[in-house]
């Protein structure tokens, strides 16, 4: 998997926030993990401390927020939770692929000051 | 699986601005050498809610856009180790000869084999070698598309790295996911790694050749395929033989006038 790359991109646009809010150290990251995104919620904070050495992100906590995935279904018009790209609708049973959640790979805040 | 958030006891409260930082016990931020006093340092949530793919979203729709100028037709081909990307790419750019040039962009984690092959059979081909990277991304295919004469090519093909998961989450700027499964892979292919054929645009079935060999349940895999690649077209080749292939070139022949009609209309 390429959760190096993926925490490297969030710490570049937490250091990219903190500069433009004149920040000297970044103390936490939050993110928010998919549960459908493939991204692992333990690789990427084994890879956090590594992509932080020598950053003013050194040191920094790491949260995590996992998303659930809920499906969509077009004939109940109603949202659903659900465990797959593909699931059936627990009304009406049909089978649908459209997604509400469950994809997101997302920066939502950093702590700093 | 994973739970809530790991750390931060007290949740993530919005810290006013004149944060008593004294009333918070034992923070065990480690504060650089310069670091003022505690009372100073207050700290200070800041808001992002960026997406940790926009980057490379970016910089494909960048790409998206080149190719279009160009009336180029670019297909992103994907598959496991050894589905037949190499091989498919080759007999696909030969059999097109006739009345469209193409190109090729060839990720790989180490060697230049697949480039080198390519290459032999008459192919203008840039080799990208990713290292420890498991996918393309759409910034090393900009850089690799430097290196073509795109003007005198029609369509370009971009060989993925072997991989049915990372490839998934990067667009590179393609007007085509091409995703590839060899009847030796098992029928449930699809099921096992959804969002790769979820984002399908073409579903190829390679390697028919050895289907009886394999025991390949045809109809089990084509269930499969409508199930999680529901958009996708659906063809099924074998490179080797020929067999199935004039109705994927007549298609890859008809998706490149459509790419063409839409950038000279
Ligand atoms: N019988 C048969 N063998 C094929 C066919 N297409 C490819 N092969 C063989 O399958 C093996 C792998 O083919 P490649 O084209 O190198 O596969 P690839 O997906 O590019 O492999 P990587 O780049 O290593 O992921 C080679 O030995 C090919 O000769 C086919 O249609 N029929
Ligand atoms: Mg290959
Ligand atoms: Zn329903």
């Amino acid at each position: 998997m390429h959760e190096v790359s993926l925490m490297q991109e969030a710490v570049r646009l937490a250091l990219e926030s903190a500069q433009a809010a004149g920040a000297q150290h970044i103390h936490r990251l939050a993110l928010r993990v998919g549960a459908l995104s493939g991204a692992v919620p333990d690789a990427l904070r084994f890879a956090f401390p590594l992509v932080c050495a020598g950053t003013i992100a050194q040191g920094a906590t790491l949260d995590i927020e996992s998303v659930p995935a809920a499906g969509w279904c077009g004939y109940c018009q109603a949202e659903y939770r659900c465990e797959d790209y593909l699931s059936e609708c627990p009304r009406c049973r049909q089978i649908s692929a459209e997604l509400r959640r469950g994809t997101e790979l997302e920066l939502a805040a950093v702590e700093v000051s | 699986m994973d739970g809530q958030a790991t750390s931060g006891g007290g949740g993530p409260a919005p810290h006013p601005r004149d944060h008593d930082h004294a009333a918070e016990p034992a923070q065990a931020h480690a504060h650089g050498a310069g670091a003022e006093s505690d009372a100073a340092a207050a700290h200070q949530t800041l808001p992002v809610r960026r997406s940790i793919l926009e980057k490379n979203e970016r910089l494909a729709e960048r790409n998206r856009g080149f190719f279009r100028a160009k009336g180029l037709l670019v297909l992103n081909v994907l598959s496991a180790p050894g589905s037949g990307k190499t091989t498919l790419i080759r007999k696909t750019a030969e059999a097109l000869a006739q009345g469209l040039r193409v190109g090729v962009i060839v990720g790989d984690l180490a060697t230049d084999n697949d480039a080198a092959r390519l290459r032999a059979a008459g192919l203008p081909v840039v080799q990208i070698t990713t290292g420890t990277v498991c996918h393309l991304e759409a910034e090393m295919v900009a850089r690799a598309a430097r290196q073509l004469d795109l003007d005198a090519l029609d369509v370009l093909i971009i060989e993925n790295v072997g991989n049915l998961v990372c490839p998934a989450a990067y667009d590179l700027g393609e007007d085509l996911r091409v995703v590839l499964m060899s009847v030796t892979e098992g029928e449930d292919k699809p099921l096992k790694y959804p969002p790769m054929f979820h984002s399908a645009d073409v579903a190829l079935i390679t390697k028919i050749d050895l289907a009886a060999a394999a025991g390949f349940d045809r109809a089990q895999a084509l269930a499969n395929l409508h199930r999680i690649s529901h958009h996708a077209a659906v063809f099924e080749v074998s490179a080797k033989t020929g067999q199935g292939m004039p109705l994927w070139l007549d298609y890859v022949a008809q998706q490149r006038q459509s790419v063409r009609g839409s950038t000279s209309g």
